[in-house]
Parts: structure tokens; C-alpha cells; sequence
């Protein structure tokens, strides 16, 4: 897992004073307490068959930096994330949209397992988190959660949610294997030619060869239903 | 079954409408309907909020005319007609006609009373009898913001044929699709099935589709319009 959340230093300073009026050597110790921090460890779990998922992008936020608008266009920035399995520029855009903190997963999901990122940061108000990954033997679909309140939650508490998929509605959903990244095409990811509805709304699910499909890439292995990811998020500090 | 729980529903508050005493309490409902799906479209949507005692419909029951006409056809009159006789207060086509696939539209449902549940229904295209709905979800007393999640139901009253019948496909017991918005309707399907083997309302199976626009077994293209629970999510604020 990789912590790009900046970790303030976590500093307590210790004033040694006598104290005034006061004729014994009692030390009187002033403790400025250090800054609050918390601490979210955010796991995803892959529910689909055979759709290994990219690596998980989350970030941590005051509510108002979206990762997608639901049926309006996706950033060039999600379109990456959504067709090539690449959340950096995502992420990115993220940081300079105001977002406090960040982190991603380390590698591929695969179908079954869980990845885990841990954020940890300031303690502040009013926290949400936004979370995506790509189902990667997709032309562009992917799973997340957008502006999800954490504010309910107290040290040691947790929740559980499932992930719907959504497609970003950047590339069609062509299913042939050079415009799938995954192992079941092999092909290129991210294409900024935007040859589909260009906007943002649930995914219907793929085809596939076995399902009449003959130019489909995919077999019937590779078709999934909602929800697609588990999430649990429990508040560590 | 619901003809019958309509008729004595119809009988028990003709009987009532005399004697029946000014609402206790009566809430505001603010709605809103958002079209989950990539590439299926809502026909004009009845929200209704209505005693406990009626359906519009009811999952493992056969459905009523009007029903029908309203998941074979989009025509909301029939229902809107009962909603009506039952003293519920309805949103009749807020949208003013089609729901685009990831677009929202709103309705508010004034001086509901307390108790009452609410249900709502769209005929989805392209299908042959399938709807987005919702059955009599109680509507709490607590003011706030409450989403729900709505799957496709299939009537039950007519074959996936998946057959494009312009207009015609709309009637009731007609063969067919009414229509396909948008561009990727096919043509000339031969015809996925000829067999409704479950009459009565049940989870729609969802369309089968095929890539062949100009043939094949079916008119709906299997990348446009298929979809994944759920398809629709509806915000209700309680005021």
C-alpha cells in the first residue's frame, strides 16, 4: 500500500516552568497536546468472476471534490482510470481540486481478493471519502463510491457498503480485444476518442462471445452483475 | 389480487367519503427520480401516495389492465384513474414525457397523509412489458431524507419477442416493442421468444439483445440495452 497523505509532524512540546509564587522545586509540566490525527483503513473487495480490478484510488475530502458527476461527461482524468485502470491523473486532479488526502492500492485486485489503503491525516470536520477502481477486462467500466460521508464515523467504528459499476461513457463498449487493457484482450487502455454517450451512468454489463456476441474478446466467465466490490471502511484513530 | 382489492378498496372509500375526518397530519413529499441506466429510457412515471390497503402492483400477482397498458405501452391514464378514485395524491409525467437514461426529474406530493405509502411506475424502452417500480413503500413519519433503489419488473403479460412493432407494440396484448428511443434501434428481428412463461409481475430477466441491427433474433442491441439492477434511484425528502 502507498501512503501519499503528507503525515504531519506529530510534535508535542513540553514546557518545564516553575511555578510562580511558589517556593518548592515542584515542576509544573504544560503539555500542549499534539495535533489530532485519524486514521481510515479502506478495503475493497472484488465480488465479480473473472474482471481483475485496478489499483484502488481513494481520497479524502470536504465534500465537494467529485470524482465523476453521475450523467454529465467523465474528466479526461476519470477516463484514464476508467479505460486504462491508471488513477493517477485522477487522484492528481483530486490534490489540486482541494482534496486533504490520498492514497492507492498496491497492484491488482483479482477477483475475490480484498486490497486494503490506509489514510491517515489531520483530524477534521466534515470528512468524505471518494473511491474508484476499473473493471479491467471492460472497455471503460469501473466501481466507486463518490462523496461518501465519513463523519458518522468514531474511532473503532466501521461500515460496510456494496459498489454499484458505472460506466464512463468514453468509449464504447466494443469488447474488442485491442480496446481492452485486461488480461482478456490485451489491448490499449486509455484512447481519448470519445466514441460513446459521454456521460456518466450505471453499467449494463458486458456481452461476451458466449453470449452471441462475435467479436466480443470476452467469454461468459467475464460477465458480472451488481454489485461488482464490497467497501469497509473502519476508523482506526 | 388487485382487481379485487380494488373493487372493495373502491366500495370502502366511496363509503368513507362522507364521514371521513380532516387529516390528522399531512406531510410533504419531495421527489426525485433519477434514470440509472447508460441506455434505457422511462416512460411517463406515476408516483402515487395511497393507503396501505391498495398496489398498483404486486410482485407474484397478476397484473391489472391497467397495468398492463401502462408496462406494455407507457400509458399511465388507467392507473392514474384508480390513484385517483382512491384519494391518493399522485405525480402524473413530471418528466413530460421520456426520462432520458441519467437524467432526473422531480415531482412534489402535497398534504399526504400520514400512514399512507407510496409507489411509482414507468414502462421502460426498449422492452416488451417492463417497468421501473416501486410497491407501497411506508412513508415514515420522520422528516428527512430517505433513497431508495428500484428494479425493472417484467408484467408478465406479454412475450419478450424483442420485436420492434412501432406504436402498435404499445397495445395491450399486441406482440412487440412500441418503440426504441434513440439510435440504435434494430430491425426485422425474427423474434427472441413467443412465450410469457411467468404471468404474473416478476424481476425482469433483463433484455437478451444482439449485434445484428438489420436482423437477427432481436431488435434491442445486446452492448445498448441491457442493464443491472437497479435502474432507478428515487429520493424522497419528508418535510
Amino acid at each position: 500500500m502507498k501512503l501519499t497523505s503528507l503525515v504531519l509532524p506529530v510534535g508535542a512540546a513540553l514546557l518545564l516552568a516553575g511555578c510562580p509564587g511558589d517556593n518548592d522545586n515542584d515542576p509544573v509540566v504544560i503539555i500542549t497536546p499534539p495535533p489530532a490525527m485519524m486514521a481510515f483503513e479502506i478495503s475493497v473487495t472484488n465480488l465479480t468472476s473473472a474482471q481483475p480490478m485496478s489499483p484502488v484510488a481513494a481520497y479524502l475530502h470536504d465534500g465537494s471534490v467529485n470524482g465523476w458527476r453521475f450523467g454529465m461527461p467523465a474528466s479526461v482524468a476519470l477516463e484514464e482510470l476508467a479505460e486504462g485502470g491508471d488513477g493517477n491523473a485522477w487522484l492528481t486532479m483530486a490534490q489540486d481540486n482541494g482534496a486533504y488526502s490520498q492514497a492507492s492500492g498496491d497492484g491488482i485486485l483479482m477477483p475475490g481478493a480484498q486490497q486494503t489503503v490506509n489514510i491517515e491525516m489531520l483530524a477534521t470536520q466534515g470528512l468524505h471519502l471518494t473511491l474508484a477502481t476499473m473493471l479491467v477486462n471492460t472497455n471503460d467500466a469501473f466501481a466507486g463510491v463518490d462523496g461518501r460521508t465519513l463523519a458518522d464515523l468514531a474511532v473503532n467504528q466501521s461500515f460496510t457498503m456494496t459498489l454499484p459499476v458505472y460506466d464512463a461513457g468514453t468509449e464504447a463498449n466494443s469488447e474488442l480485444a485491442a480496446t481492452i487493457p485486461g488480461p482478456a484482450g490485451g489491448g490499449a487502455g486509455f484512447d481519448s476518442n470519445r466514441d460513446d454517450v459521454d456521460y456518466v451512468a450505471r453499467h449494463g454489463g458486458v456481452v461476451s462471445l458466449d453470449d452471441g456476441y462475435a467479436q466480443s474478446a470476452l467469454l461468459s466467465l467475464h460477465r458480472f452483475d451488481a454489485p461488482v466490490a464490497r467497501l469497509s471502511v473502519t476508523r482506526t484513530r | 389480487m388487485f382487481i379485487k382489492t380494488l373493487t372493495k378498496g373502491i366500495t370502502i372509500s366511496t363509503l368513507l367519503v362522507g364521514v371521513a375526518a380532516p387529516h390528522a397530519m399531512a406531510q410533504t413529499l419531495q421527489l426525485t427520480v433519477t434514470n440509472l441506466t447508460q441506455g434505457i429510457y422511462f416512460t411517463p412515471i406515476l408516483a402515487t401516495a395511497h393507503d396501505s390497503q391498495y398496489h398498483l402492483f404486486q410482485s407474484g400477482m397478476v397484473a391489472s389492465p391497467e397495468l398492463q397498458a401502462m408496462a406494455e405501452g407507457g400509458d399511465i391514464a388507467g392507473l392514474a384513474t384508480i390513484a385517483d378514485s382512491i384519494q391518493a395524491i399522485s405525480a402524473a409525467n413530471p418528466a413530460g414525457g421520456l426520462l432520458q437514461p441519467a437524467t432526473s426529474t422531480s415531482a412534489t406530493l402535497e398534504n399526504v397523509e400520514a400512514g399512507s405509502v407510496l409507489s411509482l411506475t414507468a414502462m421502460i424502452l426498449p422492452s416488451n412489458d417492463g417497468f421501473v417500480g416501486l410497491d407501497s413503500w411506508p412513508i415514515p413519519t420522520e422528516p428527512g431524507t430517505y433513497t431508495l433503489h428500484l428494479n425493472a419488473y417484467d408484467a408478465g403479460t406479454e412475450a419478450n419477442d424483442e420485436v420492434l412493432v412501432a406504436g402498435a407494440g404499445g397495445a395491450p396484448g399486441t406482440p412487440g416493442m412500441p418503440g426504441i428511443p434513440g439510435d440504435f434501434a434494430g430491425m426485422n428481428a425474427s423474434g427472441v421468444t413467443s412465450e410469457e412463461p411467468t404471468q404474473v409481475v416478476h424481476i425482469h430477466r433483463g433484455n437478451l439483445g444482439d449485434t445484428n441491427s438489420e436482423g437477427g433474433v432481436s431488435d434491442v442491441d445486446s452492448r445498448i440495452h441491457r442493464w443491472l439492477n437497479p435502474v432507478a434511484r428515487l429520493t424522497v425528502v419528508v418535510e
